[in-house]
Protein backbone atom coordinates (compact mmCIF):
# COMPACT_ATOMS: atom_id res chain seq x y z
CA UNK A 1 0.00 0.00 0.00
CA UNK A 2 1.29 3.57 -1.16
CA UNK A 3 0.53 6.43 -0.75
CA UNK A 4 -2.00 8.63 -2.67
CA UNK A 5 -1.23 10.91 -5.32
CA UNK A 6 -3.70 13.28 -3.64
CA UNK A 7 -2.45 12.87 0.21
CA UNK A 8 0.74 13.18 -1.30
CA UNK A 9 -0.14 16.76 -3.19
CA UNK A 10 -2.23 17.52 0.28
CA UNK A 11 1.16 17.67 2.50
CA UNK A 12 3.09 19.33 0.12
CA UNK A 13 1.13 22.00 -0.33
CA UNK A 14 0.17 22.04 3.49
CA UNK A 15 3.72 22.32 4.22
CA UNK A 16 4.56 25.17 2.03
CA UNK A 17 1.56 26.84 3.37
CA UNK A 18 2.80 26.02 6.78
CA UNK A 19 5.67 28.15 5.65
CA UNK A 20 8.36 25.07 6.92
CA UNK A 21 10.16 24.75 3.92
CA UNK A 22 13.58 26.46 3.04
CA UNK A 23 13.48 25.64 -0.99
CA UNK A 24 10.11 24.61 -2.49
CA UNK A 25 10.81 23.14 -6.04
CA UNK A 26 9.14 21.96 -9.03
CA UNK A 27 9.62 20.96 -12.91
CA UNK A 28 7.65 23.77 -15.34
CA UNK A 29 7.06 21.27 -18.61
CA UNK A 30 6.64 22.47 -21.80
CA UNK A 31 8.33 25.55 -22.25
CA UNK A 32 9.82 26.22 -25.66
CA UNK A 33 13.67 25.11 -24.17
CA UNK A 34 12.33 21.78 -22.50
CA UNK A 35 11.65 21.24 -19.04
CA UNK A 36 13.00 23.51 -16.54
CA UNK A 37 13.59 22.16 -12.42
CA UNK A 38 12.76 25.90 -10.85
CA UNK A 39 13.57 26.24 -6.87
CA UNK A 40 11.66 29.39 -5.08
CA UNK A 41 12.81 30.51 -1.13
CA UNK A 42 10.87 32.83 0.56
CA UNK A 43 13.02 35.80 -1.00
CA UNK A 44 12.42 34.78 -4.68
CA UNK A 45 13.16 32.53 -7.37
CA UNK A 46 16.96 30.29 -6.40
CA UNK A 47 17.29 28.21 -8.95
CA UNK A 48 16.65 27.72 -12.57
CA UNK A 49 18.18 24.32 -14.17
CA UNK A 50 18.33 23.05 -17.07
CA UNK A 51 18.48 19.33 -16.10
CA UNK A 52 15.16 18.94 -14.78
CA UNK A 53 16.26 15.52 -13.21
CA UNK A 54 16.23 17.01 -9.60
CA UNK A 55 17.63 14.28 -7.35
CA UNK A 56 21.13 14.85 -7.62
CA UNK A 57 20.75 18.39 -7.46
CA UNK A 58 18.73 18.66 -3.76
CA UNK A 59 21.89 18.90 -1.96
CA UNK A 60 23.41 21.64 -3.60
CA UNK A 61 20.03 23.28 -2.59
CA UNK A 62 20.11 21.98 0.92
CA UNK A 63 23.31 23.45 1.40
CA UNK A 64 22.72 26.77 0.42
CA UNK A 65 19.45 27.02 1.72
CA UNK A 66 18.60 24.86 4.67
CA UNK A 67 17.45 21.17 4.53
CA UNK A 68 13.73 21.46 4.19
CA UNK A 69 13.96 21.52 0.22
CA UNK A 70 10.40 19.82 -0.98
CA UNK A 71 8.69 19.08 -4.16
CA UNK A 72 5.58 21.28 -4.02
CA UNK A 73 3.61 23.11 -6.89
CA UNK A 74 1.79 25.91 -5.69
CA UNK A 75 4.74 28.38 -4.52
CA UNK A 76 6.23 27.75 -8.26
CA UNK A 77 3.19 29.34 -9.47
CA UNK A 78 4.21 32.83 -10.25
CA UNK A 79 7.42 32.21 -11.52
CA UNK A 80 5.80 29.82 -13.83
CA UNK A 81 3.76 32.28 -15.38
CA UNK A 82 6.28 35.19 -15.70
CA UNK A 83 8.45 32.35 -17.85
CA UNK A 84 5.35 31.06 -19.46
CA UNK A 85 4.63 35.01 -20.31
CA UNK A 86 7.99 35.45 -21.13
CA UNK A 87 8.15 32.55 -24.12
CA UNK A 88 4.51 34.44 -24.95
CA UNK A 89 6.59 37.02 -25.61
CA UNK A 90 4.52 38.72 -23.29
CA UNK A 91 6.81 40.08 -20.47
CA UNK A 92 10.50 41.53 -21.12
CA UNK A 93 10.89 41.69 -17.38
CA UNK A 94 10.77 39.69 -14.49
CA UNK A 95 8.90 40.51 -11.84
CA UNK A 96 10.27 37.81 -9.22
CA UNK A 97 13.29 38.74 -7.55
CA UNK A 98 16.55 36.55 -7.80
CA UNK A 99 17.75 35.00 -4.50
CA UNK A 100 21.59 34.89 -5.20
CA UNK A 101 22.58 34.43 -0.87
CA UNK A 102 25.53 32.24 -0.30
CA UNK A 103 27.28 33.05 -3.63
CA UNK A 104 30.24 35.07 -2.94
CA UNK A 105 29.73 38.87 -3.09
CA UNK A 106 31.67 39.33 -6.40
CA UNK A 107 29.33 37.02 -8.05
CA UNK A 108 26.37 38.89 -6.25
CA UNK A 109 27.70 41.75 -7.50
CA UNK A 110 28.30 40.23 -11.62
CA UNK A 111 24.95 38.62 -10.91
CA UNK A 112 23.65 42.10 -10.34
CA UNK A 113 25.29 43.71 -13.41
CA UNK A 114 23.84 41.04 -15.27
CA UNK A 115 19.91 41.66 -14.19
CA UNK A 116 20.06 45.12 -15.47
CA UNK A 117 20.84 43.73 -19.35
CA UNK A 118 17.41 44.48 -20.67
CA UNK A 119 15.62 42.40 -22.84
CA UNK A 120 16.12 42.28 -26.43
CA UNK A 121 19.49 44.09 -25.67
CA UNK A 122 22.84 42.07 -25.45
CA UNK A 123 26.40 42.88 -23.39
CA UNK A 124 29.78 41.62 -23.39
CA UNK A 125 31.78 39.51 -20.95
CA UNK A 126 34.50 42.30 -21.04
CA UNK A 127 31.70 45.16 -20.32
CA UNK A 128 30.13 43.51 -17.51
CA UNK A 129 33.60 42.90 -15.93
CA UNK A 130 33.89 46.38 -15.66
CA UNK A 131 30.57 47.34 -14.41
CA UNK A 132 31.34 45.09 -12.03
CA UNK A 133 34.29 47.26 -10.83
CA UNK A 134 37.15 45.25 -12.82
CA UNK A 135 37.52 45.60 -16.70
CA UNK A 136 40.38 42.63 -16.78
CA UNK A 137 37.93 39.86 -15.28
CA UNK A 138 36.43 39.00 -18.58
CA UNK A 139 37.05 35.65 -18.17
CA UNK A 140 36.02 35.42 -14.55
CA UNK A 141 32.55 36.98 -15.87
CA UNK A 142 32.36 34.46 -17.80
CA UNK A 143 32.75 31.89 -15.40
CA UNK A 144 29.78 33.26 -13.36
CA UNK A 145 27.99 32.88 -16.43
CA UNK A 146 28.20 29.72 -16.88
CA UNK A 147 27.57 28.87 -12.95
CA UNK A 148 24.48 31.23 -13.05
CA UNK A 149 22.12 29.49 -10.62
CA UNK A 150 18.98 31.25 -12.19
CA UNK A 151 19.60 31.50 -16.28
CA UNK A 152 16.98 33.19 -17.87
CA UNK A 153 15.69 35.04 -14.78
CA UNK A 154 19.65 36.59 -14.75
CA UNK A 155 19.51 37.02 -18.21
CA UNK A 156 23.44 35.05 -18.66
CA UNK A 157 21.98 34.53 -22.38
CA UNK A 158 22.61 38.04 -23.24
CA UNK A 159 26.39 38.23 -22.76
CA UNK A 160 28.04 37.61 -25.84
CA UNK A 161 32.18 37.74 -26.86
CA UNK A 162 33.98 41.01 -27.77
CA UNK A 163 33.49 39.82 -31.63
CA UNK A 164 29.62 39.35 -31.60
CA UNK A 165 29.98 35.54 -31.19
CA UNK A 166 27.50 33.75 -29.02
CA UNK A 167 30.59 32.25 -27.22
CA UNK A 168 28.97 29.54 -24.68
CA UNK A 169 26.09 28.78 -22.39
CA UNK A 170 25.48 26.26 -19.87
CA UNK A 171 22.25 25.38 -21.23
CA UNK A 172 23.83 25.00 -24.89
CA UNK A 173 24.57 27.64 -27.33
CA UNK A 174 21.02 26.43 -28.94
CA UNK A 175 19.25 27.24 -25.77
CA UNK A 176 21.05 31.15 -26.10
CA UNK A 177 19.94 31.12 -29.53
CA UNK A 178 17.08 30.28 -29.12
CA UNK A 179 16.32 33.30 -26.55
CA UNK A 180 17.75 35.71 -28.47
CA UNK A 181 15.63 34.80 -31.06
CA UNK A 182 13.04 34.86 -28.88
CA UNK A 183 13.89 38.82 -27.67
CA UNK A 184 14.44 39.80 -31.24
CA UNK A 185 18.43 40.10 -31.14
CA UNK A 186 18.90 37.57 -33.64
CA UNK A 187 16.70 36.75 -36.90
CA UNK B 1 24.63 15.55 6.93
CA UNK B 2 20.66 15.71 6.69
CA UNK B 3 19.43 14.62 3.73
CA UNK B 4 17.44 17.28 1.89
CA UNK B 5 13.50 16.30 3.07
CA UNK B 6 12.56 15.34 -0.46
CA UNK B 7 15.13 12.64 -0.44
CA UNK B 8 13.78 12.10 3.44
CA UNK B 9 10.00 12.01 2.79
CA UNK B 10 10.53 9.54 -0.45
CA UNK B 11 12.01 7.44 1.41
CA UNK B 12 9.72 6.60 4.72
CA UNK B 13 6.03 8.20 3.29
CA UNK B 14 5.03 4.68 1.97
CA UNK B 15 5.55 2.62 5.13
CA UNK B 16 4.53 5.62 7.34
CA UNK B 17 1.35 5.68 5.54
CA UNK B 18 1.18 1.79 5.71
CA UNK B 19 2.07 1.75 10.02
CA UNK B 20 -0.94 4.45 10.48
CA UNK B 21 -3.14 2.86 8.29
CA UNK B 22 -2.93 -0.49 10.51
CA UNK B 23 -3.56 1.19 13.72
CA UNK B 24 -6.15 3.80 13.22
CA UNK B 25 -9.07 4.08 11.82
CA UNK B 26 -9.96 4.94 7.85
CA UNK B 27 -10.92 8.62 8.35
CA UNK B 28 -8.07 9.42 10.53
CA UNK B 29 -4.87 7.93 8.55
CA UNK B 30 -4.80 11.03 6.04
CA UNK B 31 -4.79 13.42 8.66
CA UNK B 32 -1.89 11.74 11.18
CA UNK B 33 0.05 10.81 7.88
CA UNK B 34 -0.09 14.74 7.10
CA UNK B 35 1.01 15.65 10.85
CA UNK B 36 3.43 13.14 11.45
CA UNK B 37 5.44 14.87 8.01
CA UNK B 38 4.81 18.69 9.00
CA UNK B 39 6.23 17.37 12.94
CA UNK B 40 9.20 16.07 11.37
CA UNK B 41 9.38 19.21 9.05
CA UNK B 42 8.92 21.61 12.10
CA UNK B 43 11.57 19.71 14.03
CA UNK B 44 14.25 18.75 11.12
CA UNK B 45 16.36 21.97 11.06
CA UNK B 46 16.99 21.05 14.79
CA UNK B 47 18.32 17.32 13.84
CA UNK B 48 22.06 17.25 14.22
CA UNK B 49 22.71 14.03 12.18
CA UNK B 50 21.16 12.08 9.68
CA UNK B 51 21.45 8.99 11.75
CA UNK B 52 18.59 6.54 12.51
CA UNK B 53 15.64 9.30 10.50
CA UNK B 54 13.21 6.58 10.26
CA UNK B 55 13.41 5.19 13.95
CA UNK B 56 13.33 9.23 14.05
CA UNK B 57 9.60 9.77 12.26
CA UNK B 58 8.25 6.31 13.17
CA UNK B 59 8.43 7.73 17.04
CA UNK B 60 6.94 10.53 15.61
CA UNK B 61 3.82 8.57 13.87
CA UNK B 62 3.22 6.46 16.47
CA UNK B 63 3.24 9.66 19.31
CA UNK B 64 0.67 10.81 17.01
CA UNK B 65 -1.24 7.21 16.90
CA UNK B 66 -1.39 7.44 21.19
CA UNK B 67 -2.40 10.68 20.93
CA UNK B 68 -5.39 10.10 18.98
CA UNK B 69 -6.35 7.12 20.80
CA UNK B 70 -6.61 8.94 23.93
CA UNK B 71 -8.55 11.55 22.28
CA UNK B 72 -11.26 9.13 21.09
CA UNK B 73 -11.06 6.95 24.39
CA UNK B 74 -10.43 10.23 27.23
CA UNK B 75 -13.13 7.81 29.86
CA UNK B 76 -11.36 4.51 28.77
CA UNK B 77 -11.32 2.04 31.94
CA UNK B 78 -8.05 0.63 32.36
CA UNK B 79 -8.35 -1.89 30.55
CA UNK B 80 -7.39 -5.49 30.63
CA UNK B 81 -3.86 -6.59 28.69
CA UNK B 82 -4.91 -7.89 25.72
CA UNK B 83 -2.82 -11.08 24.76
CA UNK B 84 -5.13 -12.41 21.61
CA UNK B 85 -1.44 -12.66 19.82
CA UNK B 86 0.39 -12.82 22.86
CA UNK B 87 0.80 -8.85 22.72
CA UNK B 88 -0.87 -6.26 24.36
CA UNK B 89 -2.23 -4.20 21.70
CA UNK B 90 -0.58 -0.31 21.69
CA UNK B 91 -3.78 1.24 22.65
CA UNK B 92 -4.07 -0.79 25.94
CA UNK B 93 0.00 0.09 26.63
CA UNK B 94 -0.96 3.92 26.12
CA UNK B 95 -2.64 3.81 29.14
CA UNK B 96 -1.65 1.24 31.11
CA UNK B 97 1.63 2.60 30.69
CA UNK B 98 0.76 6.15 32.02
CA UNK B 99 2.50 5.89 35.43
CA UNK B 100 5.94 5.33 33.98
CA UNK B 101 8.83 7.57 33.84
CA UNK B 102 8.77 8.59 30.65
CA UNK B 103 11.60 6.68 29.35
CA UNK B 104 10.57 3.76 30.33
CA UNK B 105 7.33 4.59 29.07
CA UNK B 106 8.21 5.05 25.63
CA UNK B 107 10.72 2.15 25.52
CA UNK B 108 7.65 -0.18 26.29
CA UNK B 109 5.25 1.70 24.12
CA UNK B 110 7.20 1.47 21.29
CA UNK B 111 8.70 -2.13 21.55
CA UNK B 112 5.89 -3.58 22.52
CA UNK B 113 2.73 -1.35 20.97
CA UNK B 114 4.57 -0.56 17.72
CA UNK B 115 7.12 -3.20 17.30
CA UNK B 116 10.21 -1.19 16.89
CA UNK B 117 13.57 -2.97 17.72
CA UNK B 118 15.91 -1.93 20.51
CA UNK B 119 18.49 -0.22 18.15
CA UNK B 120 15.35 2.14 16.20
CA UNK B 121 14.13 2.75 20.26
CA UNK B 122 17.52 3.36 21.22
CA UNK B 123 17.85 6.23 18.65
CA UNK B 124 14.64 7.38 18.57
CA UNK B 125 15.20 8.31 22.52
CA UNK B 126 18.21 9.64 21.74
CA UNK B 127 20.65 6.79 23.80
CA UNK B 128 21.60 3.36 23.09
CA UNK B 129 20.08 -0.38 22.21
CA UNK B 130 21.42 -1.38 25.76
CA UNK B 131 19.63 1.70 27.02
CA UNK B 132 16.35 0.80 25.68
CA UNK B 133 16.51 -2.65 26.46
CA UNK B 134 16.95 -1.52 30.20
CA UNK B 135 14.35 1.05 29.98
CA UNK B 136 11.91 -1.50 28.32
CA UNK B 137 12.58 -4.24 30.73
CA UNK B 138 12.60 -1.47 33.83
CA UNK B 139 9.36 -0.54 32.87
CA UNK B 140 7.97 -4.24 32.55
CA UNK B 141 8.50 -5.14 35.56
CA UNK B 142 7.11 -1.85 36.91
CA UNK B 143 4.41 -3.16 35.38
CA UNK B 144 3.91 -6.59 36.54
CA UNK B 145 4.46 -5.11 39.91
CA UNK B 146 1.80 -2.40 39.92
CA UNK B 147 -0.79 -5.27 38.49
CA UNK B 148 -0.11 -7.46 41.49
Amino acid sequence: MTVSPSLDERFRAAAAAANLLDVAFDVVDETPVGPLLVGVTDHGVCRISYDPDWEHQLDALARRFGPRVLRSRKPIDRVRRELDEYFAGKRRHFDVEPDVRGLRAYNQRVLTELARVEYGHTTTYGALAAQAGNPRAARAVGTIMNRNPIPIVLPCHRVVGASGSLTGYAGGLHRKEQLLRLEGVLV
Amino acid sequence: MIPPFETFYEAHRDEIYRFLDRRLARDRVEDAFQETFLRALRAYPRLRHGDHLRAWVFTIASRIVVDDVRRRRPEAELPELVTEDGRPAYEDLAHLTEDLPPKQRAAVVLRYGYDLDYEEIGAALGSTEQAARQAASAGVRRLRKERT
